[in-house]
């Protein structure tokens, strides 16, 4: 099989399923942003730290206390979003009627605090969690081997982004959230506990993390440097698809792990070569963008992508204009 | 304007005594990392923008500073200058971008962009990669003065943080100064007093980045280095502690928090990643209950 411009199918699959799971993980840690911002008008930088924490309790439950991979898929996420109520109500709460950015650099400061005590501990070189042995293995689906452990992180992501998606969109619990993004004072004075929905939507922001920290865990390598370099996409992910809309979230990081995936492949690149690689002068211009998407500048392709949304409509993809 | 003549009196003689005090390289160390938290303060305590990706102007600057330095044999004053005018010109495309957005996502923005100059700086043969710009020359300067003195290098070091530092000072008492401080304060209102913020504020944004450029190149010659680090986001959290430690919109904060800043890292190496949780520690704590910064809240005493 020859495939498509110079990409074997089975890697342009291959490439596409990283892309999926990427975008999975893109998918719930924006969303849990978004759901922080909205109520809490704070952008949580701990939220990569937090997602490491998620990854590292399920390994010290596994290696310490034999908990398995399902209770620590329940659990984790349960003890996270603990500490993340404990940070709110210690911190978070007295910063509310200040500029927005004292709570992008108080996060950012925890963020430091968790991240140098894990690697004080642990060093960088990271620990590795099993695959559980239902989840072992995989199938073959005729052009692409399938591991059943991947499927199941997009399914369970996908699962828990259209759950979360559910309620706040289609219930009445979901209904109070949305009225205290736009109004909590008018909130308040209709007899809504304010304080205390802000206090768990911000312990349910942090537990998505941290149950994306356990899906992780046996895909990458678990290390106390994991989410830094992760939050700092999922920011530019952010900035694409803009925080106002839920489901928005959940399609930006998707389309943009499986647009990270396809440039990965190769093919984007193949593709402007062979249309404008003869050409004359259009061939030298299209050189710097065939550049830009080739799969050795595969990092910085989502930021690459930030920028022309900045450019073409700032607001964001689903953002609404302030 | 008394005390203000009096800080400038201080700041000149302490850095006129400063290589017979302490360690000379210490000394230009933390020359640099003030300029550079001066040039951010520029923007986030004069014009009330938070940029968290001003490590790549000082990065930058120093790879392209070495570069012309090491390898093109620039002189070191044309190779800083070389230096300050990349991090000027990336300043121009980020500042262009970024200002299009406000508040929360104007710092996301400008990280996600100085990221991207991270994986450019990690991935370009002519950085070295992990590994660094090492044995960058330190030349001589107008091809008389010998640079690798360590006290002609001292006070070459101490000039070009002058320089900057005035040019800053000039500038926040400039009417164009008052006009990014009305920005801070009330963007709507200015806008209606019919300034056109938007390049008000890529012109700060600007100059910002040449200057945190200027420090950027300045530094590797210092070191002789031009290393990862420098265009990591670490440091682009780094200065925005020295600059909230300090005291933000204060003229001298940003020069005491550096100074701060760069001693706990040099006092605390042995400590290992203690720094690193001291240093979010320092953050949170400023966060919190310190929010004027050390210059900030001696100035409010002073003030009662």
């Amino acid at each position: 099989m020859t495939g498509f411009f110079g990409v074997t199918i089975q890697g342009l699959f291959g490439q596409l399923l990283v892309g999926l799971i990427n975008g999975s993980f893109y998918a719930i840690l924006s969303l849990g942003l978004a759901i922080i911002f909205g109520l809490l008008n704070i952008i949580n930088f701990a939220h990569g730290a937090q997602y490491m924490l998620g990854a590292f309790v399920a390994w010290i439950g596994m290696t310490y206390l034999g908990v398995d991979y399902w209770w620590a898929l329940l659990l984790s996420p349960l003890a996270v979003g603990g500490t993340g109520i404990l940070i709110e109500r210690a911190m978070l709460q007295r910063l509310y009627r200040l500029d927005h950015l004292y709570g992008l650099l108080l996060t950012f400061g925890l963020a430091l605090i968790i991240e140098g005590l894990f690697r004080y501990r642990f060093g960088i070189s990271g620990e590795s969690y099993p695959v559980n042995e239902l989840l072992a293995g995989g199938t073959n689906l005729g052009f692409m081997f399938l591991p059943k452990y991947r499927a199941w992180v997009v399914v369970a992501s996908l699962v828990v982004c259209f759950a979360t998606w559910y309620v706040i969109e289609r219930t009445k619990l979901g209904s109070y959230l949305r009225a205290g993004t736009e109004n909590p004072q008018l909130l308040q004075a209709f007899g809504i506990n304010v304080p205390l929905m802000i206090t768990l939507t911000y312990g349910y922001g942090v537990a998505l993390a941290a149950f994306a920290g356990v899906l992780a865990a046996p895909i990458f390598n678990v290390n106390p440097v994991m989410g830094s370099n992760l939050i700092i996409v999922v920011f530019a992910v952010v900035v694409v698809g803009g925080m106002g809309s839920i489901l928005g979230s959940i399609v930006t990081g998707i389309g943009l792990g499986l647009i990270e995936g396809i440039v990965k492949s190769g093919m984007i690149a193949n593709l402007l070569g062979a249309m404008f690689d003869k050409v004359p002068v259009l061939g030298s211009l299209v050189y710097p963008v065939k550049l830009l998407f080739s799969p050795e500048a595969s990092a910085v392709t989502i930021f690459v992508i930030m920028a022309i949304v900045l450019l073409v409509r700032p607001a964001g993809l689903f953002g609404r204009e302030r | 304007m008394k005390t203000n003549a009096a800080a400038w009196a201080l700041l000149v003689a302490a850095g006129m005594a400063a290589p017979f005090l302490v360690y000379p390289v210490f000394a230009m160390k933390v020359l640099c990392f003030a300029l550079f938290a001066c040039a951010f303060n520029l923007l986030l305590g004069y014009t009330g923008l938070l940029s968290f990706g001003h490590a790549a102007f000082l990065g930058s600057a120093g790879y392209v500073a070495g570069h012309a330095v090491k390898v093109l044999g620039f002189a070191p004053e044309t190779g800083i200058l070389a230096g300050a005018a990349t991090a000027a010109a990336l300043g121009y495309i980020f500042g262009s971008l970024a200002i299009r957005r406000s508040g929360i996502y104007f710092a996301m923005i400008t990280l996600a962009l100085a990221q991207m100059i991270f994986f450019v700086a990690l991935q370009m043969p002519f950085t070295g990669g992990e590994d660094g710009m090492q044995g960058v020359p330190r030349g001589r300067l107008l091809g008389m003065i010998d640079l690798r003195e360590p006290l002609s290098m001292y006070y070459f070091v101490f000039a070009i943080f002058l320089l900057g530092f005035w040019v800053i000072y000039r500038t926040i008492h400039s009417p164009f100064g008052q006009v990014l401080k009305a920005i801070r304060e009330n963007e709507p209102r200015a806008v209606s007093l019919g300034y056109d913020v938007d390049k008000y504020k890529l012109a700060a944004f600007v100059l910002s980045a040449a200057l945190s450029g200027l420090a950027g190149a300045t530094k590797t010659l210092v070191f002789q280095l031009a290393s990862l680090t420098d265009v990591h986001w670490h440091m682009s959290g780094e200065v925005v502690l020295m600059t909230l430690l300090g005291g933000m919109g204060t003229v001298f904060g940003p020069v005491i928090g550096a100074g701060l800043v760069v001693g706990l890292q040099n006092y605390g190496a042995n400590m290992g990643e203690w720094v690193t949780v001291i240093t979010g520690g320092i953050f949170v704590i400023c966060v919190l209950a310190f929010r004027r910064g050390i210059v900030g809240e001696i100035a409010a005493l002073f003030r009662k």
